[in-house]
Formats: structure tokens, C-alpha cells, sequence
């Protein structure tokens, strides 16, 4: 087993609103290996996308970040000031976000800010940053990339887009790439190239990757391990394999039992009702009111976190121990 | 780029035949004729009257004196003063550079304070200072020019003792100038003192005068950064490592400019106009101050040549901004 390089233990993170403290993510851990492949899975509003800006350090001045534990390498992310901190973010730690078209600075061109990131952590400079770009866009898979440095973003399609976010990202050859749904925006034919394009980088430069998502099928294809989220907290994490054969928590169950892929009828099966939002967070297990294995222990009583044997699932019922309620 | 600028170009056309008609139209809706004025408190027959408006042209059909206008215009002849009886165009220039220099002064003053303020506004929003930076804007934007003026002379000339009441240079100083901006001739002409005399006049109308366009700017500055503040690509700035004053100063200002540079080029119009204003209350020998005398005089040709005048500059500024806003923002530039 490679080194641990991310350990996140008990982080939580509130939001100051107008109705009272939000808490976005409740108490998640991570825990990712150099060369490592996590991905965390979840609908929308989860916390999968907050709990990785509060370990970027990009969330706005409302957000409040506590944690028993934020390590990155030798380096103590709670502690850094944010000085420190923007040593290490940028070219250790990157992150790619959903919309690459809006990601890119449209007054500035490509060449400008992939030069950035080199000129900053780095110290290169012009020649060698302009070299150094050609070279990334030619490993993202930009071609002509020489005239493409001259670029603004208005020029570029969405997909063309994520591959210089892409290109940014690993200018200085990071030891772990965030992807915060890099494909979702993008056309079907144009996700799977992404998706492609970062794996193989990943295995090429050995660096972790940590995927979020909310695509199982994506998932399947990519991960090594794999965390549920579902509103702020972790219900499962598992490595890839047994979540697809033996899922323990209901949640992770039902989501798998949606992919098209798995369907047995003319007809999806899906999860009944949304994600709890602020303010109407249910009472013991979060997931109670949509769960079909719902009693009324799980809508008093805070359910418990399980064993890896079931698959860490926080929940009073894992499915495939014997004597649930199923 | 260019087809671009020759569309913008081919606007002003009608801009232009539109301001004649105002300026032509205006100043003939107002009651009494030059003639009377001329004549004051002497009066004069009703038919020495008649032939004084037959020698001035006035009597015939209106629509023939704004076409006798409107060519001579095009042939660049704005017509002589009645008053002084010299050209138009030469008694404008004569004035323009007074109410240029303090016009650059009022709009650099307004860049220099507002610009950062509402940066600072919108980095520190619902901060004590954005708070009392947006307060302050919203009090300078809704003083009147005139009562400001007289407040300040007031305070800084009467009751401190700073600043001169009026004019643009103490009386002890004289030279001809050169290029007709006080503070560069007082350097010319190398006097002692000179310099420092023309500045300790010149700054209270500058205030005066920048005062709502420091507060228009600081306001749209602020609400431009905040918007862009919270863009995608702010955060990939972030992202990236990069310092505060970059991600801030770069990365969201060069975009929140774009709409600031079009606020700015509007307000040339209404320096322009507070220039009327401010140079009377400080007796500012320049176009603003010209104009009101020509109006009670009823100068015709003058006010006619003025008004043009003003509105061609500010549609040539205009213009300007339009281009600079194709230089700042690169999605313009790339239309075709």
C-alpha cells in the first residue's frame, strides 16, 4: 500500500445564513493514497463539492471549516496560514471544476494562464513557461497548440475548455488533482474523452486523483474507492468492487439499482423524494424518509457507523447483515 | 475592428443633425431677442427693432436660418458672436482649455478615490468601510453642484483661509499663455509661486466637480467586483495559488473594468455639464461659464456653437470608450 498523502478526519463545515448555521458537510472523513483513485459519489447538494474547496481553502468567508485532522504530506493544512497554504494549493493540490467555460478567465488568453501557475510556483520564466505550455497542451490532447496559446476562452469549445483547465492543473505536476464533475457539463461523446484523458495522466504521472461525481456509471469505470455521500454525510465508503456487488447502505443500493445498466424493467426504479435542504433535516438517519427499510429506529436514533465489513455504511440496518429489517 | 469602428463612426451622423436642431431650437424657445438685450434699458422703436432683426437675419422663416446654419456648420464657419463680433469657433478654443484642465483634474480625481474605494468596498463587503464608503457616495451623488460650491467656499475660502474664492490664478502672476492650461504655463513661465497659486485654485472646483463622478464610479466598481467576485474563473484564480492582490487586482478588476470604462465615459457628459455649474459658482473663465453669459446675452451663435461643440466632444469620448471597451474586453473584439 502506497503512502497515505490526504487524511481528513471529522471534517465539518457551516455556512452562516440568513436562517440560522447550515451544516453543509458533517464530520467526513478521507483518506487518500499517493496514486490513489477516490471517488465521491452523491446528489446534488451532498457537501462532495464543499468538502473539497474547504481542503483547497476556497470557500467564502461565511463557511466555517473544523476538522480533527487536515493533512496533506508533511504538511498540516489547518494549521498553515493562508500564505502557507497558497504554496502548497495551485501546485501540489489542484482542482478542476463542472464548468470549464466559465472557469477560464475570458479576458486573459490560454497562454497567460497556463503561464501563471509555472510563473508563480515555479519562477519561470517567459520562454520556459511558453515552452512548458506547448508541452502540456500537447499532453492534454490539444492540437496545434503552439497558435492555441494566443487563444482567449470565447474561442474554445467546452470540451477544448476542460482540457486546459486540465493542462493547468497539472503544470506543476501535482501530487493529487481534485475533479469536481469535470464532465458533467459537457457532450456524452466529450465526457468519456475527459474522463479518459485523466485517467491516463493519472496513471502516467502517478499522481492521486480525486473524483467527484454524481454518475455511478463514472465511477465504475475510473475509481478505486469509492465514498456515498448523501446531505453532508458519508454513508458508505468502499473500494469499488464490492460497492458494485454488495452495497450496504440503502442509499448506495438504490443508486446502483437506478443505473440503466442494472434495470429490469421497462421502467427505472428511482429514489422517492429530494435531498434535505436547510432547515428540514429529518430526525435519527438522514436518508429515513426515502428509504424503504425505514423503522422507527432510524427516525429517532442517529444511526451508527458500521464495520468495514459492511462497508463503513452509517446506518441501524446494512443491507446483507443478517436480521435487518429487510 | 475597423467595420466596427465605421459602424460606430456612421452613428454619429444622426447624433450630430440632432444636436444642431436642439441647439438651434433651445435657445430660440427662450423669450426676448438678442436685439432687446443688445439695446438694454435704453429700448429702442418698435421699428428700429424690426430692421435690427432684418439685419441679423432673424426675421425670416425659421426653417431658413437653421438650413443657412446647418451648412455654414458643415463647412466648419459656427458663425460670428453677436456680442464680440469675433468667430464662434475661435472664442470656444480661447476657453476650452480652462474647462479641459479642470475637467481632466475632476475626472483623475474621481478615478484616483473612486475606483479604489469601491474595489476595497466590494473585497471588504459589509465591512465598516464599504458601509461608509457607499454611504459617503450616496451623499456626494445627491449634493447639488451649486450648494456643494458654495459650502466649500464657505468652509475652505471663508471660514479656514485655504483655498482663493475664484478664478484661476492669484492676480500677482501674469503671463501669456502657451498652452492655455494654467498649471502647465505657471511651469513654463518659471515664476515662483506661480504653479502653486494656479493648484490652490484650481482644487476646490476640482472636487466640486469630481464629486459625482467619484461617487457614480465608486458605486459601479463596487458592483461590478462584487459580481465578478464570485465568477468560476475567480476561484480557478484561487485555485492556482496565486496571491490576493493578483486574483483581486487582475484576475476579477480587469474584468469588472468593463463596465467601469463605459460608467467613466459616460460621466465626461456630466462633468461637461457640472462644468457649467462649478465654473460659474468659481468664476472659472471657461466654456461652462461662457455659455450661461451667452444665454442671458442671447448669443445666439455662440450658445449654437457651444452646445455643438460639448456635444461633439463628448460623442468623440464616447466613441473613444468604445473602442477602448473593444481593447478590454476580448469577446468584442472578436465580433465580426
Amino acid at each position: 500500500m502506497a503512502e497515505s498523502l490526504l487524511d481528513i478526519r471529522n471534517l465539518t463545515v457551516e455556512f452562516d445564513t440568513a436562517s440560522g448555521p447550515f451544516r453543509a458537510v458533517d464530520s467526513v472523513d478521507f483518506n487518500v493514497a499517493e496514486g490513489d483513485v477516490l471517488a465521491i459519489v452523491g446528489e446534488s447538494g451532498s457537501g462532495k463539492s464543499v468538502a473539497m474547496l474547504a481542503v483547497m481553502g476556497l470557500l467564502p468567508k461565511t463557511a466555517t471549516v473544523t476538522a480533527d485532522l487536515m493533512r496533506f504530506g508533511d504538511h498540516d493544512l489547518a494549521a498553515m496560514t493562508a500564505k502557507e497554504r497558497r504554496q502548497v494549493i495551485g501546485r501540489d493540490i489542484t482542482m478542476i471544476f463542472q464548468e470549464p467555460m466559465s472557469s477560464l478567465n475570458p479576458c486573459f488568453t490560454v497562454g497567460f494562464q497556463l503561464g501563471e501557475a509555472l510563473k508563480t510556483h515555479l519562477g519561470m520564466n517567459r520562454a520556459a513557461r511558453r515552452a512548458r505550455a506547448i508541452e502540456l497542451l500537447e499532453e492534454v490532447g490539444i492540437p496545434e497548440p503552439e497558435p492555441r496559446l494566443s487563444a482567449f476562452p470565447h474561442q474554445l469549445s467546452g470540451g477544448m475548455s476542460q482540457r486546459v483547465m486540465i493542462a493547468m492543473a497539472i503544470a506543476c505536476r501535482p501530487k493529487l488533482l481534485v475533479a469536481d464533475e469535470p464532465s458533467t457539463a459537457l457532450d456524452v461523446t466529450i465526457q468519456a474523452q475527459i474522463l479518459d484523458l485523466l485517467l491516463s495522466l493519472q496513471r502516467e504521472t502517478g499522481m492521486a486523483l480525486v473524483l467527484i461525481t454524481h454518475d455511478m456509471g463514472v465511477v465504475a469505470e475510473t475509481a478505486r474507492r469509492v465514498v456515498v455521500q448523501y446531505a453532508g454525510q458519508q454513508v458508505e465508503r468502499q473500494d469499488v468492487g464490492p460497492l458494485f456487488s454488495s452495497p450496504h447502505h440503502p442509499y448506495t443500493a438504490a443508486l446502483l439499482a437506478a443505473l440503466p445498466e442494472r434495470a429490469t424493467s421497462d421502467r427505472l426504479p428511482q429514489i422517492p423524494g429530494t435531498v434535505p435542504g436547510i432547515g428540514d433535516q429529518p430526525d435519527g438517519c438522514r436518508f429515513n424518509p426515502r428509504c424503504t427499510f425505514t423503522t422507527d429506529l432510524c427516525r429517532q436514533q442517529v444511526p451508527p457507523r458500521q464495520t468495514s465489513v459492511f462497508g463503513e455504511a452509517l446506518c441501524h440496518y446494512p443491507l446483507g447483515k443478517g436480521g435487518t429489517a429487510a | 475592428m475597423l467595420a466596427f469602428l465605421l459602424r460606430r463612426i456612421g452613428l454619429l451622423i444622426p447624433t450630430f443633425i440632432g444636436v444642431t436642431i436642439a441647439a438651434f431650437g433651445f435657445i430660440r424657445l427662450l423669450p426676448g431677442d438678442p436685439v432687446l438685450l443688445m439695446a438694454g434699458e435704453r429700448g429702442l422703436t418698435p421699428e428700429r427693432h424690426a430692421e435690427l432683426l432684418k439685419q441679423f437675419g432673424f426675421d425670416r422663416p425659421i426653417y431658413e436660418q437653421y438650413f443657412d446654419y446647418l451648412v455654414g456648420v458643415l463647412q466648419g464657419d459656427l458663425g460670428n458672436s453677436l456680442v464680440t463680433k469675433k468667430p464662434v469657433f475661435e472664442e470656444f478654443f480661447t476657453l476650452f482649455p480652462a474647462t479641459l484642465e479642470l475637467s481632466i483634474c475632476a475626472i483623475i480625481f474621481a478615478i484616483a478615490l473612486g475606483l479604489p474605494a469601491g474595489i476595497i468596498a466590494a473585497v471588504k463587503r459589509g465591512s465598516v468601510f464599504d458601509h461608509s464608503v457607499m454611504s459617503t457616495a450616496l451623499v456626494g451623488y445627491s449634493m447639488p453642484i451649486f450648494w456643494l460650491g458654495l459650502l466649500f467656499i464657505m468652509l475652505f475660502s471663508g471660514l479656514l483661509g485655504w483655498t482663493p474664492v475664484s478664478g484661476r490664478i492669484s492676480l500677482l502672476y501674469f503671463f501669456e499663455p502657451v498652452t492655455g492650461l494654467m498649471t502647465v504655463d505657471a511651469f513654463l513661465s518659471g515664476q515662483p509661486g506661480a504653479v502653486r497659486s494656479a493648484l490652490s485654485h484650481l482644487i476646490l472646483p476640482t472636487i466640486v466637480l469630481g464629486t459625482i463622478p467619484m461617487a457614480v464610479i465608486a458605486r459601479q466598481t463596487r458592483s461590478a467586483m462584487l459580481e465578478v467576485l464570485g465568477e468560476d474563473y475567480v476561484r480557478t484564480a484561487k485555485a492556482k495559488g496565486l496571491p490576493p492582490v493578483r486574483v483581486i487586482g487582475l484576475h476579477a478588476l480587469r474584468n469588472a473594468l468593463i463596465p467601469v470604462i463605459t460608467t467613466i465615459g459616460l460621466q465626461v457628459g456630466v462633468l461637461l455639464a457640472g462644468a457649467i455649474l462649478t465654473e460659474t459658482i468659481f468664476s472659472w473663465p471657461g466654456i461652462g461659464k461662457w455659455i450661461v453669459d451667452s444665454i442671458s446675452r442671447r448669443d445666439y451663435p455662440s450658445v449654437q456653437g457651444g452646445l455643438l461643440m460639448i456635444a461633439v466632444i463628448v460623442m468623440l469620448v464616447n466613441l473613444t470608450v468604445d473602442v477602448l471597451y473593444g481593447l478590454v474586453n476580448p469577446r468584442i473584439r472578436h465580433q465580426r
